[in-house]
């Protein structure tokens, strides 16, 4: 195999480590809009470091988190409901993001590598900053998983049974700011979100624990990212595009296979 | 632990005020609280008290005020106003509102309990058993009927130890018969661990089943005192209309059967009296059933 691919795939398979139970977090919460929202914005992200002439991933972390700082203080107010506002937030970021950088005349040509990703490009060095973050991520993940899973199930009752909500919900945001950093590169500004509540979507059928689920959908995406490029190559399609179409496929296919459990009579929530 | 342990007898009904000051302390005493959540006073100068021991009942209608205060007496909401005191290392076991559990979240029982902080095994059986759901441990929470999941919640409040159980509108979404067995299960826990008990009820007619206190919410305290006084009150006729009248005249009949949590019958020993047996569902309090709310 080329080299490339196989940097691809362990690009992927990095990203999808983290993104995988981050992703099962964002679907128990409902937070499928909120992500797509800080998503749209990491273009933004991306045209904040080209100014400041930092990294850009840190760009996209540093934008992505300002975005969430400002989100969750506008959903204080009762005037424009959320839903409103994330939709709001996500395309303004999006149009904001191609006006900003239409000013940096050498990027117009990687501009569709950011909105659909560009993973046969990916650089060893890049690798290794991919598999920096999401191990980093999943450390911290793990360090808040009880309490965030509490924060989860009900709020009031997880600060009434003295969790720290608030730096758990942050350090949450923070956790999703950095899989978009690395998300970007494989999938795209405008992709991410698919690759994170995708393969936790498949995940569920067959869950019977939030752990197991979140192992699973880690299992969902790496096989997306392997089947995705496979594909990409034989019938030279784009690569990000592809890995979404093949999370999709597997999405199906669990639910096929979830009904026939079903009727079999071990469906996954009738326990044991 | 070294809890408060008040001799409660088997008293199921309410009980003379007298035998609460036995108690000392007050479990948590609230005093001119005033809440406004942006412009608008949700909560005027209200106090109120809940001793050792007792169950202590809000009602009012919606938008009363009534979790505001709950959610001021967990510490979840600061009070603009007034001052709270809470007995000095009070533990309070809190059963929020319409708890729901999204069905995409895989999460059997026993993992839901565990979620509230970490328990002895021992703990977490007394718990379980004092509801009845040790045959839903290993359930998916998502599966359980509105009761079952209520019992849980309550269970998971049970396994702090709690001096002080908070219950909002515990009796929301569960059936009828239901209803009445989960207020005994109610009224039993606070027999025996001898906590007291804040409840959010709009649920009249059981309210006055079993409660010491009631306290009639409307922005401010209405009025206050046994269920009896307060349901002749012209403040709480005012805000529940004639149909609260018959509430209490509903569940003065006397039954000859109960149900247990499960829903099945149990004969009570020694009721020999015919009676109509519990409602299905609707409180057969006569004429009332036709009159607009």
């Amino acid at each position: 195999m080329e080299d490339f691919l196989i940097r691809a795939f362990l690009a992927g398979l990095g990203v999808v480590l983290l993104a995988g139970p981050l992703g099962c977090f964002i679907v128990w919460r409902r937070m499928a809009y909120f992500g797509d929202s800080l998503a749209h914005n990491a273009l933004l992200g991306v045209a904040l470091g080209l100014l400041l002439g930092i990294d850009l991933s840190l760009g996209v972390i540093a934008g992505s988190a300002m975005l969430a700082a400002f989100l969750l203080a506008m959903q204080q107010q009762k005037q424009i409901a959320s839903d409103t506002l994330l939709g709001l937030m996500a395309h303004s970021g999006l149009a904001l993001g191609l006006v900003v950088l239409s000013f940096f005349e050498s990027l117009r040509i990687d501009l569709l590598s950011y909105l659909f990703g560009d993973i046969l490009a990916v650089s060893t060095t890049e690798l290794i900053w991919v598999y920096v973050s999401a191990l980093v991520g999943l450390v911290v993940l793990i360090a808040i998983w009880r309490p965030l899973l509490a924060v989860t199930v009900h709020e009031d009752l997880a600060r009434a049974e003295g969790v720290a909500v608030w730096p758990t919900r942050l350090a949450f945001v923070l956790l999703i700011a950095i899989v978009i950093s690395i998300a970007m590169k494989i999938v795209g500004i405008l992709l991410i979100t698919a690759m994170l509540i995708i393969p936790a979507a498949t995940a569920r059928r067959f869950a019977e624990t939030p752990e197991q689920m979140a192992v699973l959908a880690v299992v969902a995406g790496a096989v997306a990212v392997f089947c995705g490029l496979a594909g990409s190559v034989v019938w030279d399609t784009p690569s990000g595009p592809s890995v979404v179409v093949a999370a999709f496929l597997g999405f199906l296919a669990s639910l096929a296979a979830g009904g026939l459990r079903r009727r079999l009579g071990s469906g996954p929530s009738s326990a044991s | 632990m070294p809890g408060v342990s008040v001799d409660r007898g088997g008293a199921m009904t309410g009980s003379p005020l007298a035998s609460h000051s036995a108690g000392g302390e007050p479990l948590v005493d609230c005093d001119d609280i005033t809440v406004r959540l942006g412009d608008r006073p949700v909560l005027e100068k209200v106090s109120i008290v809940v001793q050792p021991g007792e169950i202590v009942t809000l009602i009012g209608p919606n938008g009363s005020g009534k979790t505001t205060l709950v959610r001021t007496i967990l510490g979840l909401q600061t009070p603009q106003g007034g001052r709270i005191r809470r007995r000095p290392g009070l533990k309070i076991g809190y059963v929020p509102q319409r708890l729901s559990i999204d069905p995409i979240l895989p999460l059997t029982v026993r993992r839901f309990l565990r979620l509230g902080g970490k328990h002895d095994e021992i703990v977490l059986q007394r718990a379980i058993d004092e509801v009845g759901g040790s045959d839903l441990m290993l359930r998916q929470i998502g599966q359980l009927s509105g009761g079952e999941l209520q019992r849980m919640a309550l269970a998971r409040a049970l396994l702090r130890q709690p001096d002080l159980l908070v219950l909002d509108e515990p009796l929301q979404g569960v059936d009828f018969t239901g209803q009445l067995a989960l207020f005994n299960l109610i009224d039993r826990v606070r027999q025996n661990r001898g906590c007291g008990v804040l409840m959010v009820s709009h649920d009249l007619h059981l309210v006055m089943k079993g409660t010491d206190r009631v306290f009639c919410l409307n922005r401010h305290i209405c009025c206050s005192g046994q269920p009896e006084t307060v349901s002749r009150h012209p403040e709480y006729l005012a805000l529940f209309g004639p149909r609260a009248e018959e509430s209490l005249a509903v569940y003065a009949h006397s039954h000859d059967h109960d149900h247990a949590l499960s829903g099945e019958v149990v004969t009570l020993p020694g009721a020999g009296r015919a009676s109509d047996g519990p409602a299905k569902g609707r409180p057969h309090g006569g004429g009332a059933e036709g009159t607009s709310e």
